[in-house]
């Protein structure tokens, strides 16, 4: 099995799985708040808020690329900031690709977990109140668990998406095998290459069987999701 | 316990006015729907906040604009049975029957789950998921859950409305052994003539956002007819006197005579309250003849109302009791009816059946 794939290709899909988690992980608290404010909040500049969520989605990866570049380079602000209180440094490093990555998938992780909390019936959270629970247990034991299926597929989405990452993450971290280079920068090494055709095309087959898995993971929630919305 | 209600709030077009104290027992708000039952129930429970006035329970203030008092639904003990339930549809009836009580300090916890579940007749349905369940199931797993919170007083928003007539009577007997067993006072909102007059200690009646009648049921009942197009009717207290499940009927005591009704679940010597319309009796002067009707109460004419344009209300008092009946204006001509006059008031057994 590991003759299939030479050691670089390896740790490009290694880092690939990586990555992808890392920035699914670590963005799934902040998806969740965010897409319980969009989906409850009443407050001036929501649509405001709204866009600037959607604007990864919209915008040309190489731009959101570029723009993560000049807030997080080393020099950038927020850059300077994370490296001095955390000592956590983002450019050319494997961090910055999940960070890219979960910036590009952050609005469909939103996307999903909102329409699930607009969904849930808000009469089961007052009968919640009438038993005894204040707002923090309403939440906890009866929003989250309701939201579970989308937050799920919303997981599954980000996960995909920067599984596929490319523009982005090439423009903010570059294309260094063994720390910034996943799956999809190693393709476009290999294709630039003379000899590389035929490993470009053992990742693609890998990459294909990825992006399977994952879409009939997520179809299978999907499926969950309506038999429980249906008690 | 004591309810004492004073609030306002407007809701959009609509003014909501109430004014009610109200003792222990089963408290109707008795409507039609849109009177603003439920946004006073929702407001009893701290689902919604009025925009002035106060509601104290047994002393405690759980709303007061004057003082700024505010005390959330979640910390004011008051169960709420909804119209459709609302179970939690993650949770498995066990789970949401103990929601409440998980919540609910040892130290003020009464009744037990084993209690609870037996007298709703729930044990064979702990392990489902509530999408599982029948309407009528549904139900009673809500009023176990809103009892195993320990609450101080249980508000019922049309718990029956969703159900059809038979698990209608399937749960109605649940309730009734909730208000003698457990002594829970209970607000119960109803917009249905027979649920109120089979379960209800006081009735408010409901009107246009403002308490249009308040007292005892028998005479809210009574005085339904000269407030509007209600059916009219009149609520009688009798004694189960023999049960024949195989003729289908139930033998009721009465001062007034012996009453045959379509068969009714309960044991022999329960107290029933039973509902006779206005427009279900016959007056009959002397003693009639072979009549198919069963029912043969002996009254006294108290009064005669001005009724409509064909006919009068004529106010009967059987065995101390008031009662209603409904006869054309040329009947009451014909048959010299006036007060004091003793007549047999009778009733077909099968129009007692809205029970």
């Amino acid at each position: 099995m590991t003759d299939f794939l030479s050691p670089e290709e390896w740790t490009a899909i290694w880092l690939s799985l990586k990555v992808s988690s890392v920035a699914t992980l670590v963005s799934l608290p902040f998806g969740i708040a965010i897409a319980l404010i969009l989906a409850r909040g009443r407050f001036y500049g929501r649509t405001l808020l709204d866009g600037f969520v959607h604007l990864p989605l919209v915008m040309p990866p190489v731009v959101t690329g570029y723009l993560l570049l000049l807030a997080f380079g080393r020099k950038g602000p927020l850059g300077a900031f994370f490296e001095h209180t955390f000592g956590l440094v983002f450019a050319f490093r494997w961090t910055g690709a999940a960070l890219a990555c979960g910036v590009m998938g952050f609005p469909l992780m939103v996307r999903a977990i909102r329409l699930s909390i607009e969904n849930i019936d808000r009469r089961l959270e007052q009968a919640a109140s009438t038993l005894g629970a204040g707002r923090l247990l309403v939440f906890l034991t009866v929003t989250l668990p309701l939201t579970l299926p989308g937050i799920l597929a919303g997981v599954v989405l980000s996960f995909a998406r920067a599984l596929g990452e490319f523009g982005a993450t090439i423009t903010f971290v570059s294309n260094i095998p063994g720390q910034t280079q996943t799956v999809p920068s190693a393709i476009y090494a290999l294709i630039q290459t003379p000899d590389g055709d035929a490993a470009a095309l053992r990742l693609t087959v890998i990459s294909i069987a990825i992006s399977l898995a994952a879409l009939v993971l997520s179809e299978f929630l999907a499926r969950r999701v309506t038999k429980g919305a249906e008690a | 316990m004591t309810l004492s209600i004073r609030i306002r709030k407007q809701l959009g077009q609509f003014a909501l006015d109430i004014a009610l104290e109200t003792g222990p027992g089963v408290t109707a708000l008795f409507g039609r729907s849109g009177s603003g039952k439920t946004s006073l129930v929702n407001l009893i429970a701290g689902l919604a906040k009025p925009d002035q006035g106060r509601i104290v329970l047994d002393g405690r203030t759980l709303v007061d604009t004057d003082r700024s008092i505010f005390i959330p639904a979640g910390k004011r003990r008051i169960g709420y049975v909804f119209q459709e339930g609302r179970l939690f549809p993650h949770l498995s009836v066990r789970s949401n029957l103990l929601y409440g009580r998980w919540l609910t300090p040892r130290a003020r916890r009464w009744g037990s789950l084993d209690e609870v579940v037996e007298l709703l007749g729930i044990g064979a349905l702990m392990a489902r998921m509530p999408r599982d369940l029948s309407g009528g199931e549904k139900q009673r797993v809500a009023i176990g859950r809103a009892l195993l919170a320990s609450p101080d007083c249980l508000l019922m928003d049309e718990p029956l409305a969703a159900l059809d007539r038979e698990r209608k009577a399937e749960i109605l007997p649940f309730i009734e052994r909730l208000r003698d067993a457990k002594r829970l006072p209970i607000v119960y909102v109803s917009h249905s003539v027979e649920e109120v007059a089979r379960l209800a200690d006081t009735v408010a009646l409901i009107e246009g956002g403002r308490v249009a009648a308040l007292g005892p049921v028998g005479d809210v009942f009574a005085q339904l007819d000269a407030i509007g197009d209600w059916e009219a009717g009149a609520v009688l207290e009798a004694t189960v006197l023999a049960q024949d499940p195989e003729a289908g009927v139930t033998r009721l005591d009465h001062p007034a005579g012996s009453l045959v009704v379509p068969y009714i679940e309960a044991p022999v010597g329960k107290r029933l309250r039973i509902r006779i319309r206005a427009r279900d009796v016959t007056l009959a002067v002397g003693e009639p003849g072979r009549l198919s009707v069963r029912n043969r109460l002996r009254a006294r004419i108290v009064a005669i109302g001005e009724g409509r344009a064909h006919d009068v209300g004529v106010r009967l008092d059987v065995g101390g009791e008031p009662m209603l009946a409904r006869v054309t204006r040329e009947a009451a001509r014909d048959l010299e009816l006036a007060p004091g006059l003793p007549v047999i008031a009778l009733v077909k057994a099968v129009a007692l059946d809205g029970i």
